[in-house]
Order: C-alpha cells, then sequence, then structure tokens
C-alpha cells in the first residue's frame, strides 16, 4: 500500500514536473539569471502580446548566444496571465517570490500594470514595460521603453491638424473602456482646447473589451463627420476588437482620404489579421515601423522571422516586427547593460546604473534612458497603412525627444516631479 | 482597310510613346518632399495628355514609382520602366525607395486619375470616376465636367455627373450659376456635400443664393436623418440575426429540451473553428474556389458540431435529465474541457477567418447609407436556419418525435417511441445548429477559444426573454434586443447599453418569469 501510494506520488511529481517543463527551462544550471517574462498569451490581448513573448524570448536566446550577461546565461520564466488582470498580479508575485527572477519583461494594457505595480513596489522587483501608455505615472520599480503621450498621441493630434494631415477641425477620440484610453483621451482633450477645439467638435466613445459589434459606432462616426469641418478618428481600441472594427470601417466605405483614423495600440501585428486594401491610408502613430529602412533593422527583422520560422510559429512565412516588440528588445538590451555596468542584478544597483544607457536601436536612432525619469527618449513616426498591411512613414521628428510622463495639459502636473519619489 | 486602320494606330501609339513628352523636371517633383509641389505635379502630369500620365499616376497611387539615381521609375511585376519615356530599365534596381504619398496627395491623385478616367470608353470606369470626382471636384475641373457631361450618354452617369459639376460650381463667381449649384444640390444625400453648402452659407452674400442654400441644407439633412434612422434599424436587425443564430441551438436544447447547457457557447465556437478548418483545406487544396469555401464550411461545421453535442449528451448529459444544478455545473465543466482542447489544438490565439470577397464591401442605399454584404448575408442566414429548424421540428417525423418527447415522455414511451435516442438526436440537433451560428460569427467577430464565453450570457437572454419551449419567442426576443441595444447605443454608448438591457432583463423576468411567451397547457407539468 505505502509502495504504491509512493509510485503515485513520483507519478504525480514528474507529472507536475513535465507539465511545468513545457513552460519553463528546467534549472539544470546553478549559475543562470532568470528573467520573467508576464505577457497574454490567450484571452482578447493574446493578439498582442504573444508577439512580445517570442521577441523576448528571441531576444534572451541572441544574448545567450553571445555569452550571456556576467558570465552567466539568462534563463527565461515565462507565464501567463491570459488577459485576466488580477492574474496579472498573481502571477508577477509568483515570478518574484518562486521564481526569484532578476528582472520582469511585461504587460501590455495600463490595467494589467496598474494590476503589478503594487506587487513590484512591495517585493522591489524590476519591471521593463514595453507600451505606449498615458503617463501619469513614475515608478521607481518600472521602466517605461514605450512611448509618453507627448511622444505619440499628441504629434499625432497635431499631425492631423495639419495642412498634410488633412487640417482636421473636429475629432472623435473612440477607445477602450478603460485606463489607458480614457487618461489618453482625457489629456488630448485638454490638448485640443488648448488649440482652440471646441467641446462640441470632440465626440468621445468607450466599447468594452473585446466588443465585435462597430456598426453603431461608424455610423455615429459618419453622423459626426457630416455636420461640418473636416473630422478625424483617434482610436485608442486595443486588442481583438480592433479586427472587427477595421473590417466594418472597411465594409461601410469610410475611406482614410474622407475621415482618417489615428490608431495608437495598431500595428503591423494587429493588421494581420484584417484585409488592409479598404484601409490604406489610415494612420498609426509610433515609435517604430517595420519598413524603416536602416542596417539595424533589416537585422532586426532577419532575425525576428527567422526566430519565428525556427519556433515554427503560426503564419512564421508572414511574421512582422512592430514597435512594442522594437521596445521589447531596447529594454532587455538595456537591462543587460546596465547590469553589466552595476556588475550585479540587485535591483537598487541595476536601478541606479540604468541612467543614462544608451543603445542603437532599430527605428535608426541611438535611444537614450533619460537620467532621472525612467523613460526613454524616442523619436516618432507617423505611418499610412499600405495594402500590404506595412506602414508607410509620412511624418518624423528630426531626433529622439524627451518623454512627459506628467503631461502638462492635466493640471497639477506641474508640481509634480520628473523623477520617482 | 481594317488592317490598315490598325496599323495606323499601332502606328501612332508607338510614336506616342516613343516621343512621350513627360518632362523629367516635373517627374522629379513627384518625389519632393513637399505635398504641395507634389500636387501640383500630379495636376500638371494629369493635363499632359500624354499616354504616360495614366500610368504614372496609377504606379504612384500603388506605392509602385520609385526614384533611382535621378530618374522616376515605375515598377511593374518585376520590371521597371521609365517615366519619362516609356523604355524599360535593364536591370531592374533591387529594392528601390518607393515614392511615398500621404492622404492629401491621394486625394489629389484619385481626383486627377478619376477626370482622366472620365473619358474612358468603358461604363464602370467611368461611373467610378464620377463617383471619385465627387469626393474632390472644385472649380478647377469644371470645364472639363461640362466637356464630359455633353458627350455622356448614360444616364445614371450624367445625373452624377451633373450633381459633381454643381459642386464644382459653389463658389462660381456668377451668382446665377451659383444658385443654380444650390438647387441642382438640394437632391444630394452626400454628407460632403452638406458641409460644402453650410461652408458656402457663411460666406454667402446674395440674398436669393443664401435662402436657395438653406432650402437645400433642410432638404439634404432630411434624407441624412432617414438614412441614420433606416441604418440604425438594420444594424438593430443585423444584431437580432446574429443574436438568433447564437440563441437558436440553445432554443432547441435548453427551450425546448430543459437541459441548461453551459456549453452552448463552445458549441458555437466549435463551428467557427470548423470554418477556420474548411478554409485552411481549401487555401491548401482548391485555391481558386477559397471564395466559397463559406458554404462548405456550412455541412462541416453543423456535423462536427452536432457529433460533439451527441457525444456529450450521451457520455455526460444523460445521466442528469432532471437534475438541473448537476447539468448546469457538468456543462460547465465540459465548457472548460472544450475550450482547453481548442487551445490545444488550434493554439492560444485567434485564428484569422477572412471573409470571401463576395461578403467583403457593401451596397450603398443611400449615399450616407452603405449596408455591409457580411451583414445581410447573415440576415439571410438566420432566416434560413430558422426555416430549417422549423421544418425539422414541425414538418418531419424527428420532429414530432422529439415535441412528443419533451411533452410527455411516458406517454411518448409507451406508443414506442425510442426516447433515448431521441433525445441525443434532438441534442444533438441543437448544438448542430449552434455550429451553424459559428460559421456566420466567424465572419464577423474573431474566432478564439474563448469565443464563446461572450455569447453564452446573450444566447440565455434570448431563450428567457422569449419564453422557454417555444421557438417564435427566441425570435422576438432576439430581434427586439438587437433593436433595443442599438437604439440605447447610440443614446448612451456600448457599455451602458449592455448594462441597460441586462437590468431590463433582470426587471423583466421577475415580473414574468414565463418570459414572452409563455407554453399553456395540460402538458406543461414542471
Amino acid at each position: 500500500m505505502i509502495n504504491r501510494r509512493s509510485i503515485l506520488k513520483a507519478t504525480a511529481l514528474t507529472t507536475m514536473l513535465a507539465c511545468a517543463g513545457i513552460f519553463t527551462v528546467p534549472a539544470f544550471a546553478a549559475d543562470t539569471i532568470k528573467v520573467g517574462i508576464l505577457h497574454s498569451l490567450s484571452g482578447t490581448m493574446a493578439i498582442s502580446e504573444t508577439a512580445l513573448k517570442e521577441t523576448a524570448l528571441m531576444t534572451i536566446a541572441d544574448i545567450n548566444a553571445h555569452g550571456g550577461v556576467l558570465g552567466k546565461k539568462l534563463e527565461p520564466v515565462v507565464v501567463d496571465p491570459a488577459s485576466n488582470w488580477p492574474l496579472f498580479a498573481e502571477k508577477a508575485r509568483q515570478l518574484l517570490t518562486q521564481d526569484k527572477v532578476a528582472v520582469v519583461f511585461g504587460c501590455w494594457t495600463s490595467v494589467s500594470r496598474k494590476s503589478v505595480l503594487p506587487v513590484f513596489k512591495e517585493l522591489n522587483g524590476l519591471l521593463f514595460y514595453p507600451v505606449q501608455y498615458e503617463g501619469e505615472e513614475l515608478e521607481k520599480n518600472v521602466f517605461y521603453t514605450g512611448a509618453a503621450p507627448n511622444q505619440q498621441a499628441i504629434p499625432a493630434v497635431e499631425y492631423l491638424m495639419s495642412k498634410d494631415g488633412g487640417s482636421a477641425k473636429r475629432f472623435v477620440l473612440l477607445g477602450t473602456d478603460y485606463v489607458y484610453p480614457r487618461t489618453t483621451n482625457k489629456i488630448l482633450r485638454a490638448f485640443l482646447h488648448s488649440k482652440g477645439v471646441a467641446d462640441a467638435d470632440i465626440m468621445e466613445e468607450y466599447t468594452p473589451f473585446g466588443h465585435s459589434d462597430y456598426q453603431t459606432i461608424i455610423a455615429k462616426i459618419k453622423k459626426f463627420a457630416s455636420e461640418g469641418k473636416k473630422t478625424a478618428v483617434v482610436s485608442t481600441i486595443n486588442g481583438d476588437s480592433n479586427v472587427p472594427f477595421y473590417k466594418e470601417l472597411g465594409n461601410a466605405g469610410l475611406k482614410a482620404t474622407s475621415v482618417p483614423v489615428v490608431a495608437f495600440s495598431v500595428g503591423e501585428e494587429e493588421l494581420r489579421g484584417v484585409d488592409t486594401k479598404p484601409l490604406v491610408g489610415e494612420l498609426a502613430a509610433w515609435n517604430y515601423f517595420e519598413s524603416i529602412k536602416n542596417p539595424t533593422n533589416t537585422a532586426f527583422i532577419k532575425m525576428y522571422k527567422d526566430w519565428a520560422k525556427k519556433q515554427k510559429l503560426p503564419k512564421a512565412d508572414t511574421a512582422v516586427t512592430n514597435d512594442p516588440m522594437e521596445a521589447t528588445y531596447i529594454g532587455i538590451h538595456m537591462w543587460k547593460q546596465a547590469v553589466e555596468k552595476a556588475k550585479s542584478t540587485d535591483v537598487n544597483k541595476v536601478i541606479a546604473a540604468m541612467a543614462g544607457q544608451t543603445f542603437k536601436a532599430p527605428s535608426g536612432f541611438t535611444v537614450m534612458m533619460d537620467p532621472k525619469n525612467h523613460h526613454l527618449h524616442k523619436p516618432v513616426f507617423i505611418g499610412e497603412v499600405k495594402a500590404d498591411g506595412q506602414f508607410n512613414v509620412v511624418w518624423k521628428t528630426k531626433g529622439p525627444i524627451k518623454a512627459e510622463p506628467w503631461s502638462p495639459y492635466i493640471p497639477g502636473n506641474d508640481k509634480k516631479k520628473g523623477e520617482p519619489e | 482597310m481594317r488592317i490598315l486602320w490598325i496599323l495606323f494606330f499601332l502606328a501612332s501609339w508607338y510614336s506616342g510613346a516613343a516621343q512621350a513628352a513627360l518632362d523629367p523636371a516635373v517627374l522629379r517633383q513627384l518625389a519632393d518632399d513637399d505635398s504641395d509641389v507634389k500636387i501640383a505635379a500630379i495636376q500638371q502630369i494629369a493635363q499632359s495628355a500624354d499616354p504616360l500620365a495614366e500610368r504614372v499616376l496609377k504606379a504612384l497611387a500603388d506605392d509602385g514609382l520609385a526614384v533611382v539615381d535621378t530618374k522616376i521609375l515605375i515598377l511593374e511585376d518585376e520590371q521597371a520602366v521609365d517615366a519619362a519615356t516609356g523604355a524599360a530599365v535593364v536591370p531592374a534596381p533591387e529594392n528601390p525607395d518607393t515614392i511615398v504619398v500621404n492622404n492629401r496627395v491621394r486625394s489629389a491623385l484619385n481626383a486627377a486619375l478619376a477626370a482622366l478616367n472620365l473619358f474612358n470608353p468603358d461604363r464602370a470606369t467611368r461611373f467610378s470616376a464620377t463617383r471619385a470626382l465627387a469626393q474632390s471636384a472644385d472649380a478647377s475641373i469644371a470645364p472639363l465636367l461640362t466637356r464630359a457631361l455633353q458627350q455622356e450618354k448614360d444616364p445614371e452617369i450624367k445625373e452624377q455627373l451633373t450633381e459633381v459639376l454643381a459642386f464644382a460650381n459653389l463658389q462660381n463667381a456668377d451668382a446665377a450659376v451659383r444658385l443654380a449649384a444650390v438647387k441642382t444640390l438640394g437632391a444630394s444625400s452626400r454628407p460632403n456635400v452638406r458641409n460644402a453648402l453650410e461652408a458656402q452659407l457663411s460666406t454667402e452674400s446674395v440674398e436669393a443664393v443664401r435662402i436657395a442654400i438653406q432650402a437645400s441644407l433642410r432638404a439634404i439633412d432630411g434624407r441624412i436623418a432617414l438614412g441614420e434612422q433606416v441604418g440604425r434599424i438594420f444594424s438593430g436587425i443585423s444584431l437580432g440575426s446574429v443574436l438568433l443564430l447564437a440563441a437558436l441551438g440553445l432554443a432547441i436544447t435548453y427551450g425546448v429540451m430543459g437541459v441548461i447547457n453551459m456549453a452552448h457557447g463552445e458549441l458555437l465556437m466549435i463551428g467557427a473553428y470548423a470554418t477556420y478548418a474548411v478554409q485552411s483545406a481549401f487555401r491548401h487544396y482548391f485555391p481558386a474556389a477559397l471564395d466559397w469555401y463559406v458554404l462548405a464550411a456550412i455541412p462541416v461545421a453543423f456535423f462536427s458540431a452536432a457529433l460533439v453535442g451527441i457525444l456529450m449528451e450521451r457520455t455526460v448529459i444523460r445521466w442528469l435529465y432532471g437534475r438541473t444544478l448537476e447539468t448546469l455545473l457538468a456543462t460547465w465543466g465540459l465548457s472548460l474541457i472544450l475550450i482547453q482542447s481548442a487551445r490545444v489544438i488550434f493554439g492560444a490565439q485567434n485564428v484569422e477567418v477572412s471573409n470571401p470577397s463576395w461578403m467583403s464591401g457593401g451596397v450603398s442605399v443611400v449615399s450616407n447609407l452603405v449596408l455591409p454584404w457580411n451583414r445581410i448575408i447573415i440576415i439571410g442566414f438566420a432566416l434560413f436556419v430558422l426555416l430549417l429548424v422549423w421544418v425539422l421540428l414541425n414538418r418531419t417525423r424527428l420532429g414530432m418525435f422529439v415535441r412528443a418527447v419533451t411533452q410527455n415522455r411516458p406517454m411518448a414511451s409507451c406508443v414506442g417511441v425510442p426516447t433515448g435516442r431521441i433525445d441525443s438526436l434532438a441534442f444533438g440537433l441543437g448544438a448542430g445548429i449552434a455550429g451553424l451560428g459559428g460559421v456566420a460569427l466567424s465572419q464577423i467577430s474573431n474566432v478564439g477559444p474563448d469565443m464563446g464565453q461572450g455569447y453564452i450570457v446573450d444566447s440565455f437572454m434570448v431563450v428567457v426573454l422569449g419564453g422557454v419551449g417555444q421557438l417564435a419567442g427566441s425570435v422576438w426576443a432576439a430581434l427586439g434586443l438587437g433593436v433595443v441595444t442599438k437604439f440605447l447605443e447610440g443614446w448612451a454608448g456600448a457599455v451602458i447599453a449592455k448594462i441597460a438591457v441586462l437590468i431590463f432583463i433582470i426587471i423583466f423576468i421577475q415580473k414574468r418569469p414565463q418570459g414572452l411567451f409563455a407554453l399553456k397547457g395540460r402538458f406543461v407539468e414542471n
């Protein structure tokens, strides 16, 4: 009896280990540095976040192939928080306390970042957040490698108001209903006010996560656009809702030449599931596009395409790169440089060493981590969708610009310090 | 004689191509960074009447114009042609930088191309050219339009041209021309005409024209408002048809058989994945017939979902008849198993199911109202499925048995109906209908392992609201919910609409637990 029970136990244990093995590389070597990867691999955000996990794994494999960090190999620990915001906090805690990772690369939506923040603060962990966001945050434990509003949203709206952008006078602010679109739209509304746009010329609309019936919204946009003056749509729709939104937009015959849509969360990856021929001319604002031509980017794209083929990712032959993937790539490399400078993976030492790190990014510019505010100095590009789902860059900044996490368009922000407390 | 003509034609064409006179300096302006310079060059090229002009502009619109050294090249499937001379450039340069156009330049480009096409012998080309000009006509092309109008024979195109010409004449210096233009435009219902009229109203100095503008504006507003109302009702019916497709299967398994099937959403998912599988198979084996994969997917989805349904019934549900709570928990467990299986087989990410080309785009009813084909077809498909279910339940032997078993099981059993097998078949039928719903859903929303979760609540809402045991009730409930949701969305936004509908249903069920249509009669024993 005892014998049988112990066999059962052993079997259960091996099964568990085998299951764990699917997701994590077994820890056979003692001198590795564990790094956590916290991206939704299922649920509504999987459309965007899965590619970031792959980028992180690719970058880590590349660093390992070139000798690792401080002579040690990096060991990725991948978890799936399944687009479930409270689960993000649980998984983050698991990474920091059980797996004892030195750093975590992860999150896409701001609601997931807000969910893990208390965990990182409590356990003094280190998070690299690779996606453009609404700002209004500056935490010691987080490095933001995506864009702040002044590096994406504000330039995009300025472009729409310019002659080349169509001199838009009326704006539809359309988003998914959570913290990022709400805050961004608050900032944009204040910005538009400062440019003399009245409230009557601004329409704000929100849909739930995973919303898939955009008929009413498109009809409303058409009506709003027919009430005089050139109209443009600013979309902060996140996740797989973008596919039905753009499908409906194409089917309803709303062309970019009459009412352009500029999106902040739609890139090459999200458009893979959409027929882009009716969408030619729709805009997106990012700090990187796959279509940018320079040697660093060519190497980056090749590296990812090879990785996709080697890993046999679904639709590997059409693999694309996008802005958050570039930001993930920059983040991991900057962390490596900081660890090498600090000669330790200790969180406080790495945070100190991160200040002023530079990296030659695939965007073609050398980006720098601000010495104080934990954000990158990044260039801004505005692209128009081409028939093949890539973007034509139609406008860009001369060079990297400094992030303003505390937007000057929100009252009271002028008193806030540009560095973590 | 004919040969002579052809020879003459060829010769003139050849000489035209050989002495093409597109100025290289103007061509180079196309690559200028300043959009104003680009637009000026586009207009100059369009007016040059050069045989290469259209090719150059088309290439520019399709990202096929490149600058190499100081030459502008047209790139056409792996070969390059010098835009100035029309001569082929060998070898074609590798990865040349194509000229980027933005929306502003593209508008000018479309207008220029349309103007070139106004005299095209092909009716369809002329028609789309006039349509394109309607977006951007201004005074500069008025003479061209007048000339086209004189030559035009087709009444439909003539009518459009008249409107475009009026639009172009809106800012004419002559008040009489303006007045005539404004009056013509009163018959239009395009939003951009309305915007232009409103802009003109603010600067108009002649009183008579002002009054005419106001009258035209009122006429247009009326038509636009009508278009909006029709559009809203259409989107309501469309949502209703989606709800109906999602709920019809449940109307059988829950409504008729009384099984609380929490795995219903996953049966929809199986139908959607079956569509995906058929699409992949077509892509691989019959790429030529890819456009018709949806038709092949209909039976596949029905039978695969029905098979899973029968399996579920045989293995789990049949042991739990009459034990509501256990059925609920067991089917919920089944739904988790099905979701996880889909994740294992197809991956956790959404899969791409593309609309066939005959389901893309839309039909323009009034010019500010475009009804998308996929929605129209899904409404038709919902009617077809409804008819199918009705015939199956009311006009076949199986349907009679199903009704007999649900109405009085012991009596049906006594007269020799194999109740056990009928239960399986009925459940399979409900599951298969859910699979059909999945085919429709795959065309308008995302296909992923947990897509069913989003529809389970809606489906129960429809069935419960309509009255358990009633197909007609489900139809009215689905349409009603669809239209009400769409009107609420238009008024209060998608988030509030969702909440309001849920609250409404809770209150409604409190007041009238039997739903809209209650079954009457002595057989309703429980």
